[in-house]
């Protein structure tokens, strides 16, 4: 028995990373960042409004939160739905009430359906990025390249047109990316993308159509990963973000500014045992000392501004 | 394929020789972080994927990179804080791709053990003759970037062969992690016979153990460090226990996460009759002074019925 000799060969055995979209660099290398009157600790609240097919493929997998019973899956469907009926509302009133600016993730497929949703959103005037198509529609490897492109091309033509506002960000479906998706996104006109967890702040990421920066949007402290897939207490959830947040606005003292991107699911903070553990996250953020809550496109507008 | 593992006896945590660390210590205490590089396109293994997904996994490879990036000067900090000298689990390459990080820890004088390559690269399917090679490619590239040889093995993602200690022991080794027998240095047989030892290195603790698959909550984990610690501090007053806690800068090294684990630290290097060392300094210690007394209480306790 042996291994193709493959198997023990290095190609990318070298100084940096093993492929070429970004540089190498320890956060504590870089420059100190600045936000805005001396705050610590940047917040964005992204508020995900997803829609899940019922008749999801799940190819090449099945995102989290997906369907997964026999077609019709009623039970995961009306569930999911429940968030952009119910939920959001829950959560809007609990973030104007503690006065915290939302970013909204969409798919475009929600925006095609529910209008309703949609001038809610547009009259609130909070930054959209968009969320793909739909939570079936993936990018991932091995996707040919005019097929992704008329998928980003598609979704971000139907968020364009429902907000009639510029498009800025995006975060794919399962956070999954196909080789290309780094330029197509930047083909489309689009500046930062939230899909990798490499980092606690901003960076550049190098693509052939140009420069696109990674937007730091935490999955380990996202409500769907606490909750749902590592089945913490609600409890341990607001523990964690408060924990979170003492910890950067500590480390800003010395390092300076650093941010913290919130991940929440209306069909998950949204229900009614839940969204009381939100408020007391918001309660936490709003009374710790230096915290700027800004929408994804305003922390990267500052740090930018610093980039020189 | 076979039934049992040869490469120790039975031993019962009872009446054994009395282990005294040094300075009469009762637990010798040791921080063994991982410090790995994982591959986005690794050549497909027959016998384990890498990857959940099609190339490029941007959840799994984003995630490990943030403990390069951004965890590892987090954890460093805190153990310099508790005076704390890690034992780095490898992954060779890594020596290759970020010096930078090797760099700061051999100031430090922390140990250098070896992890394989890369843990995107597994020992499933290599033939004996490959398995030495990569074996003999991490020591030799440990060497050269830190001045000395690794004394101990924790394989690629704890992909192993049936020689892979045996292979170990002849690239010059003297312990492994890869067993979880006990909670104490044991003698290893290994075929060419040399003295080669076992030193606990907890999967319990692990951190990604704990997060990932036992999906613990990160206050949780802090407790259960203290609550492994106080067992092992009251059994050491008898004969010394070794407790490790094994990190990855990605997992516990998060924002969200470190505040529990700075809080077990504290508590641990706060008690008396810690000695807080590395896996070589505790594997040397007990092959100088133990290692005799534990193959006679072996061979005595085995012969016990015969």
């Amino acid at each position: 028995m042996a291994l193709e000799q493959e198997h023990l060969a290095y190609p990318h055995r070298q100084y940096g990373m093993d492929h070429d979209w970004y540089r190498w660099s320890m956060l504590t290398t870089r420059p100190k960042v600045v936000w805005p009157e001396q705050a610590k600790l940047a917040v964005w609240v992204n508020v995900a409004l997803q829609f899940f097919p019922l008749n999801q493929r799940g190819q090449p997998f099945k995102v989290v939160g997906g369907m997964q019973m026999p077609y019709p899956d009623l039970r995961h469907f009306t569930l999911r739905d429940y968030g952009n009926r119910v939920g959001v509302f829950r959560i809007l009133d609990a973030l104007d009430r503690f006065d915290v600016i939302p970013t909204f993730a969409i798919s475009a497929a929600l925006a095609t359906r529910l209008s309703y949703l949609v001038d809610v959103v547009k009259e609130r005037g909070n930054e959209v990025l968009c969320h793909g198509f739909d939570m079936d529609t993936l990018h991932f490897g091995g996707l040919p390249k005019d097929k992704e492109r008329e998928q980003i091309r598609t979704s971000l033509g139907i968020l364009r047109e429902s907000f009639r506002a510029e498009i800025n960000g995006w975060l794919s479906p399962g956070r999954s990316e196909s080789e290309n998706t780094p330029e197509l996104l930047v083909e489309q006109g689009l500046q930062y993308c939230c899909d990798w967890v490499n980092d606690d702040m901003p960076y550049p990421f190098k693509t052939a159509a140009g420069e696109l920066f990674s937007m730091p949007l935490s999955n380990e402290l996202e409500d769907v990963f606490i909750l749902m897939s590592n089945q913490h207490s609600e409890t341990s959830y607001v523990e964690q973000i408060c924990d979170a947040a003492t910890f950067l606005s500590k480390e800003a003292d010395e390092q300076g500014g650093r941010m913290l991107g919130l991940n929440i699911h209306p069909w998950m903070l949204g229900q009614p045992h839940r969204i009381k553990k939100l408020e007391a996250v918001l309660e936490f953020l709003t009374s710790l000392p230096g915290v700027w809550f800004a929408s994804a496109h305003d922390i990267l507008a500052s740090f930018k501004n610093q980039q020189g | 394929m076979q039934a049992d593992l040869s490469y120790y006896d039975y031993w019962p945590y009872h009446d054994r020789p009395k282990i005294t660390w040094p300075n009469g210590a009762r637990v010798a205490f040791w921080v063994a972080p991982n410090i790995e590089f994982y591959e986005l396109m690794p050549p497909a293994n027959p016998f384990r994927q890498a990857w959940p997904q099609p190339a490029p996994a941007v959840p799994g490879y984003s995630i490990r990179d943030y403990g390069n990036r951004v965890g590892h000067m987090r954890q460093m900090r805190l153990l310099d804080k508790f005076n704390i000298r890690g034992s780095i689990s490898l992954s060779a390459a890594l020596c290759d791709h970020h010096p930078e990080i090797v760099e700061l820890c051999l100031e430090r004088d922390w140990e250098f053990f070896s992890h394989g390559i890369y843990n995107t690269r597994y020992t499933y399917g290599m033939s004996e003759e490959q398995e030495r090679e990569m074996i003999l490619d991490s020591v030799e590239t440990i060497e050269k970037h830190t001045g000395r040889k690794p004394a101990g093995y924790l394989a690629p993602a704890l992909s192993h062969s049936e020689v892979t200690l045996d292979l170990f022991a002849e690239a010059g080794g003297i312990y492994t992690c890869d067993l979880f027998h006990d909670d104490q240095p044991t003698p290893i047989r290994v075929r060419g016979e040399q003295p080669f030892i076992s030193i606990p290195y907890s999967l319990e603790m692990n951190d990604t153990i704990a997060f990932v698959v036992n999906k613990i909550e990160p206050r949780r984990y802090g407790q259960i460090i203290k609550d492994n610690f106080d067992r092992l501090y009251a059994e050491g007053s008898e004969s010394g226990t070794v407790m490790c806690v094994p990190t990855h800068n990605y997992q516990v090294a998060c924002p969200h996460r470190l505040a529990a684990f700075e809080e077990a630290l504290e508590y641990i290097t706060g008690h008396p009759d810690v000695w807080v060392t590395t896996g070589r300094e505790i594997a040397e210690h007990f092959l100088n002074h133990y290692y005799e007394a534990a193959l006679a209480d072996i061979a005595r306790k085995n012969a016990r019925g015969r």
